[in-house]
C-alpha cells in the first residue's frame, strides 16, 4: 500500500470529532504524557477521584455556568501558543514567561491533595507542578509587596460574557504573600500524568489546597504584586458569601452551602452517596494554621 | 378541536406525557445503579443532579397549570379547565419528589434538626419551603367533595394560593443560583405573563369599559 492511500491523520481526526460531536461526547482535547517525580504528598492515602468526574464535572464559567458546559465548550478552544505569564508590579525585575520557560524553573512533582469546592463537594487529585514560589522568586518581589494578584485569560469572542455568568471577567484572585509563597501552594500544569485539558484550567493554574476551588485560579495570564490586597471576582459578586481569604472552614457558616460537611465525589452509589465532615483547612492544618495565627477566621473568611 | 379537548384520550395520553419525566429519572437512576457508574447517567453528583431535575419539572407543571385559565379565555374553549387539575396534581406531585430527594437522598439533612437548620438559616430553602407548603392545601382540596364542602367560591379563594406558590417558587431558583440567572429571569418573565394576564383581566372585568362616544357640551357662554 502506498503512502498516498492512508487516510491522511487530519481527516481521520476530523472524523473522529465528527462521530465525537454526533454523540454529543466532549471532544478529547490532547493532553500530552507528562513525567513528574513521585512525592510524598498523597491526601492521606484518600482514594484518588476517577479522572473522568475531574475532566468533566467542573467550574469554569467563562466556559459555560453548567458543571457539564466546560467539558463541552472548552476543548474548541486553542490556548494561546507560546503561552506567555506577565509577572510585575511590585518587583525589581518584571519578566514575561512562556510556558516552556516556566517549565524549566523546577522539577515537576506529583502531588495528590484533597480539593474542596465551596459548594460542599470535593474530589481528590494528583496534580503535576511546582511550586508557586519557584516562580515568584524570579521577579524579585520588592519589599512593598504584600499581596499576589492573578488574572485568567478572557477573550469575549470564544467565552462566556460576563453579563451571562454573573460574574466579572477576566477571572482575578489573590493570595497574601505568605500564602503564595507557601511550599503547598502548587503552580500547576498537569493532572493523572497528563498535560491539563483546557476545562481544568490549561496550559497554566494554580492549586491552593487548603482554599475553597474557586481561589485555585486557572489559565493564568498575568500575576502581579501589590502592596494591597487585590479584588478577586467571587468576592465582588458576594461579598458575603466569598471571603477574599476562604479557608476552607467547617466553622464558618456560608449563607448558601453547609460548609460542615461535603459529597466525595465519585465515592458511594446514587442512592447512598458519601458524604464526611470537612476539615479545617481541608486538612492541611498543620502546615497552614501558623500563617492564620493572628487573625480572627470569622471575620477574615 | 372541541372533540379533541372533550376526548377523555386527550387526558388520558396528557396524564402519560406528564409521566413521562420521571420514567426518564428512574431509568436513569436505574442505570446509575445498575452499571454503578453513576456519571454517565446523573452525573458526577447524583444528589445535586437529582434534585435539580425534580424541581426543574416541579416549577414546569406549576407553570403549565398557570397557563390553563388564560388558554381558556384566549381560546374561548371552557373544556380546557379539564386538564387543571391534573396538571397542578403533577406539580404537587413533582414537588414532593424535590422536597423528598433533599431530605433522603442528601445525607446532609438526615435529622429533623439538621432540616429544620437548613430551613431557617438558608433564604432560598426557606422560600422553598414555603412554594411547597403552598400546595399542600390546594392538593388535598383538589377532589370534587372538597369544591362542595367549601362552596365552589371559597374553594376558588383558595387555590389562588397557587400564585404564591408560583412566585416563591421563582423566588427559591433566584436565589438558589449562585451568578448566572438565566434560568430563573426567564420562569420570572413566564410567571409574570401568566399572573399578569390574570389582573389585567381581572381588572377589566371590574371597571366596565368607559363609554368613549363624544357627549354633546353644553355651551355656558
Amino acid at each position: 500500500m502506498r503512502y498516498s492511500q492512508v487516510t491522511p491523520k487530519e481527516i481521520y481526526l476530523n472524523r473522529r470529532r465528527f462521530l465525537a460531536a454526533a454523540l454529543a461526547l466532549p471532544i478529547p482535547a490532547a493532553a500530552a504524557t507528562l513525567t513528574a517525580v513521585k512525592t510524598a504528598f498523597n491526601a492521606g492515602n484518600e482514594k484518588i477521584t476517577p479522572q473522568k468526574i475531574v475532566t468533566t464535572y467542573n467550574n469554569y464559567y467563562e466556559f459555560g455556568t453548567g458543571k457539564d458546559e466546560p467539558a463541552k465548550n472548552a476543548p474548541k478552544w486553542k490556548p494561546n501558543s507560546p503561552w506567555t505569564v506577565r509577572i510585575e508590579g511590585e518587583v525589581a525585575q518584571p519578566k514575561t514567561l512562556d510556558v516552556d520557560q516556566i517549565l524549566k524553573l523546577a522539577p515537576l512533582e506529583e502531588r495528590i491533595y484533597r480539593h474542596r469546592c465551596v459548594e460542599a463537594w470535593s474530589i481528590v487529585v494528583p496534580w503535576i507542578g511546582f511550586p508557586l514560589s519557584a516562580l515568584l522568586k524570579q521577579v524579585q518581589p520588592t519589599g512593598k509587596a504584600k499581596f499576589v494578584a492573578f488574572e485568567s485569560f478572557y477573550d469575549p469572542q470564544q467565552m462566556l460574557s460576563s453579563r451571562k455568568a454573573g460574574i466579572q471577567f477576566p477571572y482575578v484572585e489573590g493570595l497574601r504573600l505568605d500564602e503564595a509563597m507557601h511550599p503547598l501552594t502548587l503552580l500547576t500544569v498537569g493532572m493523572y500524568g497528563e498535560t491539563l485539558l483546557n476545562q481544568n484550567g490549561a496550559p497554566l493554574r494554580l492549586v491552593v489546597p487548603w482554599k475553597y476551588g474557586f481561589k485555585s485560579i486557572k489559565s493564568i495570564v498575568r500575576i502581579r504584586f501589590l502592596a494591597q490586597q487585590p479584588p478577586t471576582t467571587w468576592n465582588l459578586s458576594w461579598p458575603e458569601a466569598y471571603g477574599f481569604f476562604s479557608n476552607v472552614n467547617p466553622n464558618r457558616e456560608h449563607p448558601r452551602f453547609s460548609q460542615a460537611e461535603e459529597e466525595r465525589l465519585g465515592e458511594g452509589t446514587v442512592f447512598s452517596p458519601k458524604v464526611i465532615k470537612t476539615q479545617m483547612f481541608n486538612g492541611y492544618g498543620d502546615q497552614v494554621s501558623k500563617l492564620y495565627a493572628s487573625i480572627d477566621l470569622k471575620r477574615f473568611y | 378541536m372541541n372533540r379533541f379537548l372533550s376526548s377523555p384520550w386527550t387526558k388520558a395520553v396528557l396524564f402519560l406525557l406528564a409521566l413521562v419525566p420521571l420514567g426518564v429519572l428512574v431509568w436513569l437512576v436505574w442505570e446509575a445503579y445498575r452499571t454503578g457508574n453513576p456519571t454517565d447517567y446523573v452525573s458526577a453528583n447524583p444528589i445535586e443532579y437529582i434534585t435539580h431535575y425534580t424541581g426543574d419539572w416541579t416549577i414546569r407543571f406549576i407553570c403549565f397549570t398557570l397557563c390553563i385559565t388564560p388558554l381558556r379565555m384566549l381560546l374561548n374553549r371552557p373544556q380546557i379547565t379539564r386538564f387543571r387539575r391534573m396538571l397542578g396534581l403533577f406539580a404537587f406531585f413533582y414537588g414532593c419528589l424535590h422536597f423528598t430527594v433533599w431530605v433522603v437522598l442528601d445525607p446532609r439533612q438526615n435529622t429533623i434538626p439538621a432540616i429544620w437548620d437548613d430551613i431557617v438559616n438558608r433564604r432560598y430553602i426557606t422560600v422553598g419551603m414555603l412554594a411547597f407548603l403552598a400546595m399542600l392545601p390546594l392538593a388535598i382540596t383538589s377532589t370534587a367533595g372538597w369544591v362542595r364542602r367549601l362552596t365552589f367560591k371559597r374553594w376558588k379563594k383558595l387555590h389562588r394560593l397557587v400564585y404564591l406558590t408560583a412566585i416563591a417558587g421563582v423566588i427559591h431558583y433566584w436565589w438558589l443560583v449562585k451568578s448566572d440567572i438565566r434560568l430563573p429571569l426567564m420562569y420570572a418573565a413566564i410567571v409574570t405573563v401568566l399572573l399578569g394576564y390574570r389582573i389585567i383581566s381581572w381588572m377589566r372585568k371590574r371597571k366596565p369599559v368607559v363609554d368613549r362616544t363624544p357627549q354633546p357640551t353644553v355651551s355656558t357662554s
